[in-house]
């Protein structure tokens, strides 16, 4: 007995020591540097909190969590509309099911940073030329070159690549529900409208739970979409956090700096999704 | 189930959603193969003849060999190991959950994943390249390890389900439990090694963070860090540039089409869990 236990230590050690070496103690290591003036190279100085402090005052910071969260909020609620209808589709009595869901899955395994190269030619060239055919004004111009409507644009690539693993899931929650549960509501008479309500969303709550956590906290780290449409242009509309700390961090000489907005970035993340997960489970059990 | 009618009228609206997700591939697929006089014209029309002179050049320009290599031996590594080590490590908390020391690992791996890789990259890219670990080998074991909080949140799940007797049996016979992981539990894990060794592949081919941050050297480059390392040169031509996003892409596309049943299955298990 005393040798099992000492093969599980010589395994499970190992693990946490390379995890804390490599996850644990560069996330300490970013909180201690947050407390002070380092560039990433020569001396430093204890600042206190001076760095938070000028985060929050700091005007491009503020537009990176603004812009952030317009978009993370608006992504993570379109993906949920456009998949659970995928979903209820691809659960219905079709033709092709097999090769509709193969399609619906496929954006899933591509490069995010690749998408996002094409669809900047496709608003560059391809919709300008439709709109020029068409003579629809609002086609015509870049969207991704308006400050105001930039973000739209990434919003697109991002709905379009993650519809496809919401859908999956909730794919995988649908196929649990009995059909026997639809026909004695519809022997009731209930409707299409009802049924839904009254079964379809109650029984499948934990994987809408799980789809907007997920989803959110996935928008709100977004990088490769922005890197391949805007370069987080135009001017500094489309910075997203992470853009702003990979940035500020590793070409603009300030580790401290952007170690802050990190920490900040961090607790913001866990409240949002501390919300998401009371505010849904609450909904879970009213229904 | 087969009591209802098909339903044409949903058939033909998922046909016509699918149409936007097959769409931007179409126009890759096209303008790869068109020359820059006929991006002049209609942007939907098949090229005119099919000549693979833009991927000669494309592969020329960007090293694609030199970096599907690089991509096809990171992701390579990385499955394997990640699905030895992280199903081991796994197995080692499952059994022993009611310790304290493995029960503060299991939240330990678990609540790292609440963590987003920005808030660790600043400080990780310093010691890294400190220690001499900008290169693949580095990305490769850093991989492996970040790997661990996702998948003994699913293996432990797994593992738990399987009867405690089963082993038993083998120690009676005389097995170490070495010999009990290996040859009883490790083969009683292939769904979960098979999810596992999906995802993995996924994140580690398609990934573009790490590799940009972590890798000094442009020679190491993964497939995706190439398209954006040559996207100023590539400039206007953009069959050319399509013709490179397309050799990134097409692997990949190339597995699914054969193995997409199983891709769909096994990240539909992962994620339920």
């Amino acid at each position: 007995m005393k040798k099992k236990n000492s093969v599980f230590l010589i395994i499970t050690i190992p693990a946490f020591l390379l995890f804390f070496i490599f996850h644990s103690y560069p996330a300490l290591q970013g909180i201690f540097y947050s407390f002070t003036d380092w560039k990433g190279y020569g001396d430093w100085n204890f600042v206190g909190l001076k760095n938070y402090l000028n985060v929050f005052k700091d005007g491009r910071a503020g537009d990176a969590y603004l812009f952030t969260f317009k978009f993370a909020i608006v992504s993570t609620i379109l993906v949920n509309i456009i998949s659970l209808l995928v979903a209820i589709g691809l659960n219905s009595k079709i033709k092709f099911h097999k090769t509709l869901r193969a399609i619906y899955f496929l954006p899933y395994i591509l490069s995010i940073l690749i998408v996002g190269f094409i669809f900047n030619f496709i608003f560059a060239h391809f919709l300008p030329q439709i709109g020029d055919a068409f003579g629809w004004e609002f086609l015509t111009r870049n969207i991704l070159g308006n400050p105001d409507l930039a973000w739209i644009g990434i919003v697109i690539v991002a709905v379009w690549q993650a519809v496809s693993f919401n859908t999956i899931l909730y794919l995988a929650g649908l196929v649990t529900i009995s059909e026997d549960l639809y026909e004695a509501a519809s022997i009731d008479g209930a409707g299409v409208w009802t049924k839904f309500w009254k079964i379809t969303f109650p029984l499948i709550a934990p994987f809408f739970t799980i789809n907007m956590v997920l989803s959110l906290k996935n928008f709100l780290m977004v990088f490769d979409q922005i890197v391949a449409l805007t370069g987080g242009g135009p001017g500094k509309s489309t910075e997203s956090i992470s853009l702003l700390i990979y940035r500020g961090g590793f070409e603009g000489g300030e580790f401290a700096y952007q170690s802050a907005n990190a920490v900040i970035y961090f607790i913001v993340i866990i409240v949002f999704s501390i919300i998401q997960l009371k505010f849904l489970n609450k909904r879970e059990v009213e229904n | 189930m087969n009591r209802k009618k098909t339903s044409w009228l949903v058939t033909t609206f998922l046909i016509l959603g699918s149409l936007l997700i097959l769409f931007p591939l179409y126009l890759t697929i096209t303008i790869a193969f068109k020359t820059p006089p006929e991006m002049a014209g209609n942007l939907l029309a098949l090229p005119k003849s099919w000549s693979f002179d833009n991927f000669a050049k494309a592969i020329e320009m960007t090293n694609f060999f030199n970096a599907f290599k690089n991509s096809a031996f990171v992701t390579i590594f990385v499955v394997i190991f990640t699905v030895l080590t992280n199903s081991l490590v796994s197995y080692a908390i499952a059994r022993n959950l009611h310790k304290k020391f493995y029960k503060f690992l299991y939240f330990y791996f678990l609540s790292a994943m609440f963590i987003p890789f920005p808030i660790i990259m600043l400080p990780l890219v310093k010691q890294t390249s400190s220690w001499g670990m900008d290169n693949l080998v580095g990305l490769i074991i850093l991989y492996i390890v970040f790997n661990l909080s996702f998948n003994v949140f699913i293996y432990i799940g797994y593992i738990r389900a399987i009867p405690v007797e089963l082993e038993e049996a083998a120690i009676m016979d005389g097995a170490s439990t070495w010999g009990v992981f290996w040859k009883v539990i490790f083969p009683l894990l292939a769904p979960m090694n098979a999810t596992v060794a999906i995802i993995t592949s996924l994140g580690a081919w398609n990934d573009f963070m790490l590799p940009l941050v972590l890798l000094s050297d442009r020679e190491m480059a993964t497939l995706p860090l190439v398209q954006y390392i040559f996207q100023g040169q590539f400039s206007t031509d953009y069959n050319l540039a399509f013709a490179s996003y397309l050799m990134a892409l097409a692997p990949m596309i190339i597995v699914y089409i054969f193995a997409q049943k199983w891709i769909i299955s096994g990240v539909m298990k992962g994620s339920i869990k």
